[in-house]
C-alpha cells in the first residue's frame, strides 16, 4: 500500500462530488484526503484525492474514475514533481505563562497566529502533511482544544498545465 | 429553426427524433405532462404495463432484441423505484435503455414531497449515467445525450429524471441538440501494436481458447469470430451472455464455461497455454477460485471498457476496442503471421479437447418414477422450434438447463439475466423481445418461482397482441436454490417449497384469467404434442405448465467458492482427467 495522488478534472455540475465519492465506496477503495474547489475555467471544478492503495487497485480506481461521464482528466502528481499543501487551524491553550513559547514554535514552523484569546491562541499553518503531523506533536503538550483540516490540494511543478487540453476538449464540445 | 412547445412536447419530440418507436411504462403524477403529447404521437407506440419492473425487462427484450437502445417510462417516487430492479439488471449485462422519470416539481425537491424518491441518488451506482433535469429548455439535449451514452462504448442503463415543472414550462424546440459531453470519449480503435503482440502469441500458442464473452454479440461481430475461429482452429468457449454468437453445432465450439459449463469447456480453461478473452469480463462465475483459474494461461483481454481489463486478471495483452474492429484487425495480423509461415499446431491441443467432449457430453438421468425431466422438455422444446426462435430464460435452473439443451445457432438467440441474476426476468423481457422483433417465434423459459414474481405482465401481451409463448419448467420448488440445500444444507429444504401439489395457483387457470392460451403437460409422452399445439397459436400468448420432477439437478457443477478444477459432473463425481502428459 502508498500514497497517491489524483488530479481529478470533472465538470462543474451538481453531483459531481457524490458520483466520485459513491464510486470510491462501492468499490471498497479508501480516500484518505478530499479537496475540491474551482479552477482558472468557470466549467471545470477540480478535486484532489489521496488514496492508500496498491498499485494494481490504484489502476482500477483511475479507469473506474474515468468511466464516470462528468470525469474529464486524471492526472497522478509525483509528490517529487509536485507542491502538495494542507491547511490547518490549531487553537491551542496558551495562557501568560505558556504564550511566547507557542508562538516561539508558531514562527520556527513559519505558522501565524490569527486569534488570539486571554488562555488560548489560534494558529494557521499551511505545509506537506509530514510537516503539520510534526507541528501538531510539538503543541501537544499545550493542550490542544481544536483542530481541523483541509483535504490536501496538489499542482505539478514546471511551466505545464494538466488544464490545457482539457479546456480545448470542453471548448469543443460547447 | 425552431418551435414553441412545452417541455413535455419537446420529450416527446425527442423520443421522436432518435428513432423510439415503442415505450413501456405507467403514467402517474409526476410524468403526467408527458403522457398528454404522447397519446397524440404517431411513431411512438405506448405499451401500459402491468408493474414498472415489468417495463424495465421488456425495454431490456426489446433493446437485446433488436440492438437499438430500449425505452421505459414511470413516475416518481415508487414508480420510479419500481424500475430499479430492471435498471441493475441492464447494467450487470450492458444492455442499452434508457428510463425515463417524473419527477416532483423543481421547487419541491429535497422536501420529501408526495411521490418524491432521489431516483438519481439510488440508481447512481447501477447506471452507465444519469441526469436530472429542471430546465424544459435542457430536455432535447439531454435526451440526444442519453441515448448516446446508452449505446456507445460499452453499452448501459441511462436514466433522466424530469421535473414536472419542466415538462410543463415552455421552452424553443430544435433539432438537432449539440451534446455536451467533454468526458465521454469511448475507444473502439485497437492499438495495432497489441494486435499484432496477440496475433504472434496465437501462433506460438500450443493449447489456445477462444473465451467469448457478450460483447461479441454487442458489437455484431459473429461472423468476424466464425472467420477467426476457422482460419486458426482454435476451439471457442461462449459465456452465458455470448450462447449463440458461434454456433453450438460448429466442430470449433466447446459449449459454455463455468459452474455449470460442459467439462470440454472448463477443461479446456484450466489446460490451455493462452485465452484470447474477447468482450468478456472473467465473472466468478466463469473464473471459479481466481487463484486457481487457468494457472497455465496467458492472457489477451481485449474489451470495449477499459475498466474491465486486469480487473479480475492480469491481461498479458491488453487491448481496449470494440470486439468487431479488434476480431477484424486480429483476422488481418494472423493471416500476416501466416504469411510469414507461422501458424498454430493445436493437433494435439484437439485430441485433448476431442476426448473431454467425447467422454463428458451434456446429459441428464430421467426421472426414476414415470414423470417428466426438465431438462427432456428443454431439449424437445429446442428440436421442435429449432434455431430461429428467440428464447429468453428467467433464473435459475430452468436457465443453466436452457442454456445447455437448447441447441444456439444465430446470434442473439438466447436473452436471459446473467450478471444480476434476475428472477422474473423472463415474461416481461420475452414481451419487449416479441415487440421488437414481431416476426420472430419468441419462447419464454421459466420457473415457477420465476414466472409469480412477474407473470402481470401476460395481461399486457394478451391485451396489446403480443403473442409469446411461455413454458413454464414447474417443479414446484424455488430449484436452484433447492440444489444448493441437497448439496450443501443436508437436504434441509427451508422455504423453497412452494406447494405445487397444491396448484396455488393453477397456472392453466391463470393464463386463461390472463386472456392467454394454458396447456398442461405431465408426462413424457406428452411434450411433443403440447409445444406443437402452441406453435399453432399464434393470436394470443400461450402458457404451458410442464409438471416436472423436483429432484433433477443441474450438473455439471463448479460448487461456489472452490476452484474450476473441482468441477463434478454429478455428485461426488468429477471427470478423469487423463491425457496429462500433454501438458
Amino acid at each position: 500500500m502508498s500514497r497517491h495522488t489524483l488530479s481529478v478534472l470533472v465538470e462543474n455540475k451538481p453531483g459531481v462530488l457524490a458520483r466520485v465519492a459513491a464510486l470510491f465506496s462501492r468499490r471498497g477503495f479508501n480516500i484518505d484526503s478530499l479537496a475540491v474547489g474551482p479552477t482558472e475555467h468557470d466549467d471545470i471544478s477540480r478535486m484532489t484525492i489521496v488514496v492508500n492503495v496498491a498499485e494494481l487497485p490504484l489502476e482500477q480506481v483511475t479507469k473506474q474514475l474515468n468511466k464516470l461521464v462528468n470525469v474529464i482528466k486524471i492526472v497522478e502528481l509525483d509528490p517529487s514533481h509536485s507542491v502538495q499543501r494542507e491547511l490547518t487551524l490549531i487553537k491551542v491553550r496558551a495562557d501568560a505563562e505558556t504564550r511566547s513559547h507557542v508562538l516561539e514554535l508558531v514562527q520556527l514552523f513559519r505558522a501565524r497566529c490569527v486569534d488570539v484569546a486571554t488562555d488560548a491562541v489560534t494558529i494557521e499553518v499551511t505545509g506537506t502533511p509530514d510537516k503539520l503531523d510534526a507541528f501538531i506533536r510539538v503543541l501537544e503538550p499545550f493542550g490542544i482544544k481544536e483542530l481541523v483540516q483541509s483535504g490536501m490540494v496538489a499542482i505539478g511543478r514546471g511551466a505545464r498545465s494538466i488544464t490545457d487540453r482539457s479546456l480545448r476538449a470542453l471548448d469543443r464540445s460547447a | 429553426m425552431t418551435e414553441e412547445m412545452t417541455g413535455a412536447q419537446a420529450l416527446v419530440r425527442a423520443l421522436e427524433q432518435v428513432g423510439v418507436d415503442t415505450v413501456f411504462g405507467i403514467p402517474g403524477g409526476a410524468i403526467l405532462p408527458a403522457y398528454d403529447p404522447l397519446y397524440d404521437s404517431t411513431k411512438v407506440r405506448h405499451v401500459l404495463v402491468r408493474h414498472e419492473q415489468g417495463a424495465g425487462h421488456a425495454a431490456e427484450g426489446y433493446a437485446q432484441a433488436t440492438g437499438r437502445v430500449g425505452v421505459c417510462m414511470a413516475t416518481s417516487g415508487p414508480g420510479a423505484t419500481n424500475l430499479v430492479t430492471a435498471i441493475a439488471d441492464a447494467y450487470m449485462d450492458s444492455v442499452p435503455i434508457v428510463a425515463i422519470t417524473g419527477q416532483v416539481a423543481a421547487p419541491l425537491i429535497g422536501t420529501d414531497a408526495f411521490q418524491e424518491a432521489d431516483i438519481c441518488g439510488i440508481t447512481m451506482p447501477i447506471t452507465k449515467h444519469n441526469f436530472l433535469v429542471t430546465e424544459a429548455d435542457d430536455i432535447p439535449r439531454i435526451i440526444a445525450e442519453a441515448f448516446h451514452i446508452a449505446s456507445t462504448g460499452r453499452p448501459g442503463p441511462v436514466l433522466v429524471d424530469i421535473s414536472k415543472d419542466a415538462l410543463q414550462a415552455t421552452t424553443a424546440f430544435s433539432w438537432p441538440p449539440t451534446m455536451r459531453l467533454p468526458g465521454y470519449r469511448p475507444v473502439t480503435r485497437p492499438h495495432s501494436k497489441q494486435i499484432r503482440e496477440a496475433a504472434r502469441l496465437m501462433s506460438e500458442a500450443k493449447r489456445p481458447v477462444l473465451y467469448i464473452g457478450g460483447g461479441v454479440h454487442k458489437a455484431r461481430a459473429s461472423a468476424e469470430l466464425a472467420e477467426l475461429a476457422e482460419l486458426t482452429g482454435i476451439p471457442v468457449l461462449t459465456t452465458l451472455m455470448a450462447r449463440g454468437t458461434f454456433p453450438d453445432t460448429h466442430p470449433l465450439h466447446l459449449g459454455m464455461p463455468g459452474m455449470h459449463g460442459t467439462v470440454a469447456a472448463v477443461g479446456a480453461l484450466q489446460r490451455s497455454d493462452l485465452l484470447i478473452a474477447l468482450g468478456t469480463r472473467f465473472d466468478d462465475r466463469v473464473t471459479g477460485r481466481l487463484d486457481s483459474f487457468a494457472p497455465l494461461a496467458k492472457i489477451i483481454h481485449a474489451d470495449i471498457d477499459p475498466a474491465e481489463i486486469s480487473k479480475n486478471r492480469h491481461a498479458d495483452v491488453p487491448i481496449v476496442g470494440d470486439c468487431r474492429e479488434v476480431i477484424t484487425d486480429l483476422l488481418a495480423a494472423v493471416k500476416n503471421e501466416h504469411a510469414e509461415g507461422r501458424t498454430g499446431d493445436y493437433g494435439a491441443w484437439w485430441t485433448l479437447l476431442n476426448g473431454y467432449k467425447s467422454t463428458y457430453p451434456l446429459g441428464y438421468d430421467e426421472a426414476e418414477d414415470d414423470s417428466l425431466a426438465p431438462q427432456y422438455v428443454i431439449q424437445r422444446l429446442s428440436e421442435i422450434v429449432g434455431p430461429d426462435a428467440l428464447y429468453v430464460a428467467g433464473v435459475g435452473q430452468h436457465q443453466m438447463w436452457a442454456s445447455q439443451f437448447v441447441t444456439y445457432d444465430k446470434p442473439g438467440s438466447f436473452i436471459n439475466s446473467g450478471g444480476a441474476g434476475t428472477m422474473g426476468f423472463a415474461v416481461p423481457a420475452a414481451m419487449g423481445a416479441k415487440m421488437g422483433r414481431p416476426e420472430a417465434t419468441v419462447w419464454a423459459i421459466d420457473g415457477d418461482g420465476c414466472f409469480q414474481m412477474t407473470n402481470q405482465e401476460l395481461a399486457t401481451c394478451a391485451l396489446e397482441g403480443v403473442p409469446i409463448k411461455v413454458a413454464v419448467i414447474n417443479n414446484g420448488n424455488l430449484g436452484m436454490v433447492r440444489q444448493w440445500q441437497t448439496l450443501f444444507y443436508n437436504k434441509r429444504y427451508s422455504n423453497t417449497d412452494l406447494q405445487a401439489v397444491r396448484r396455488i395457483p393453477d397456472f392453466v387457470k391463470l393464463a386463461e384469467a390472463y386472456g392467454c392460451v394454458g396447456l398442461r403437460c405431465e408426462r413424457p409422452e406428452d411434450v411433443d404434442a403440447t409445444i406443437r399445439k402452441a406453435m399453432e397459436i399464434n393470436d394470443v400468448p400461450v402458457v404451458i405448465d410442464f409438471v416436472v420432477h423436483k429432484d433433477a439437478m443441474v450438473w455439471p457443477m463448479v460448487a461456489a467458492g472452490t476452484g474450476n478444477d473441482e468441477i463434478k459432473i454429478a455428485r461426488d463425481m468429477a471427470p478423469v482427467w487423463d491425457n496429462e502428459e500433454l501438458l
